[in-house]
């Protein structure tokens, strides 16, 4: 069983991290660091303080989109899944068609209770 | 036996479904790591996506740009987002040490491992102590699990005790969903940032200890490696749907 481990290791050592060295690895945190700096000049910039846009569908899909951008990059560099065989990959990811389902199930879910399920009382905002 | 023909079924197969070499190229700890990754993601997007049905079903929401709005030591009120964004950057900037750690390890450097591990570790717990600032401020004004600020009031009161959190029409179960959803998912969150922080303090004291030099592989720091950018992952949703949305 050792025997296998150093096996994987050393092939391992050989030809997987080509894509990420040193300069490469803050090449993604600048990549991170830019998103989530985006998403500031969105949420603090153009939202809250100059009131450009408003809150709601339109900001938030691009809110969403940059996260799953995010997302990507810390998968695919930093837990280093763009370098493994596709078959890993395809393994790893495909269960998330159903995670895909349950939002696209639990929002219609929770559109309709907004119709049926209302106790307590709404108070205006003034 | 001939010496000079090889029958057809006596030749090496060397296909890939032949067996004879691993398929995926990947430690057995690696890929369980993954797999349990995989399932805890399943978790953590049943919380998220629970959250997302809770809105869609409330007519209102509580505004969080109103519920966090204070750098704790600087300033009360006013200023959303600041903190969570240094929580943020702190979570980013622990992942970024944790894969210079991997990479080090990659090139059997001990004392590189040693350094960016103990950088990761102080980031995890930075983490944490910001996580309980947020958690005391929130507590402060009344929310926990299970109750709000109007929690036992009666009639206007609840809108008066609730206005300051919200920007559209008020509701008392609103405000109460976001607590627990809040304090559940965070939580949770929070759990999985101090079992990261544990495994990353036992890994250091065995890289300390020349386990891993003796091994002759450092790919204990990469199965840690993969949990801790996890938990960062998982720090990016989090941070989208509770803070800017």
């Amino acid at each position: 069983m050792s025997n296998h481990h150093e096996n994987i290791a050393t092939a391992h050592d050989h030809h997987d991290h080509g894509g990420m060295d040193k300069k490469g690895i803050w090449r993604i945190f600048f990549v991170l660091l830019a998103l989530t700096a985006l998403e500031f000049l969105i949420a603090l910039g153009f939202v809250h303080h100059w009131g450009i846009i408003q809150k709601g569908m339109f900001v938030n899909v691009i809110y969403i989109a940059l996260t799953l951008l995010k997302a990507y990059y810390i998968i695919a560099y930093f837990m280093h899944l763009k370098f493994e065989k596709s078959s890993f990959i395809v393994t790893a990811s495909v269960g998330f068609i159903f995670i895909v389902y349950f939002i696209v199930l639990m929002l219609i879910e929770g559109d309709f209770l907004l119709y049926h399920l209302q106790e307590h009382p709404l108070f205006p905002n003034n | 036996m001939s010496t000079t023909t090889v029958s057809q079924l006596d030749k090496v197969k060397d296909g890939p479904w032949s067996g004879g070499k691993s398929p995926w190229n990947l430690e057995y700890g690696k890929i369980m790591m993954w797999f349990f990754l995989v399932s805890d993601a399943f978790t953590f997007s049943a919380f998220l996506i629970y959250y997302g049905a809770q809105k869609f079903a409330q007519p209102t929401w509580i505004d969080a740009d109103k519920v966090f709005q204070s750098i704790p030591g600087i300033a009360e009120s006013g200023q959303p987002l600041v903190f969570v964004g240094l929580m943020t950057f702190i979570l980013i900037m622990s992942s970024v040490t944790m894969v210079l750690a991997v990479d080090a390890g990659h090139r059997n450097r001990k004392d590189e491992v040693v350094k960016w591990m103990l950088w990761t570790i102080l980031g995890g717990l930075a983490f944490v102590g910001c996580q309980a600032i947020e958690w005391t401020h929130l507590h402060h004004q009344g929310f926990w699990f299970g109750r709000n600020p109007a929690t036992g009031l009666e009639g206007e009161a609840v809108a008066e005790a609730l206005a300051p959190y919200f920007t559209k029409d008020i509701s008392y179960t609103a405000a109460l969903q976001f607590a627990n959803l809040f304090f559940t998912i965070t939580g949770f969150h929070g759990f999985h940032v101090s079992i990261g922080i544990l495994l990353n303090i036992i890994v250091l004291s065995m890289t300390l200890n020349n386990t891993f030099e003796r091994r002759g592989t450092y790919l204990m720091v990469e199965k840690v490696g993969l949990y801790w950018h996890f938990v960062d992952l998982v720090w990016v949703f989090v941070f989208t749907f509770f803070y800017l949305i």
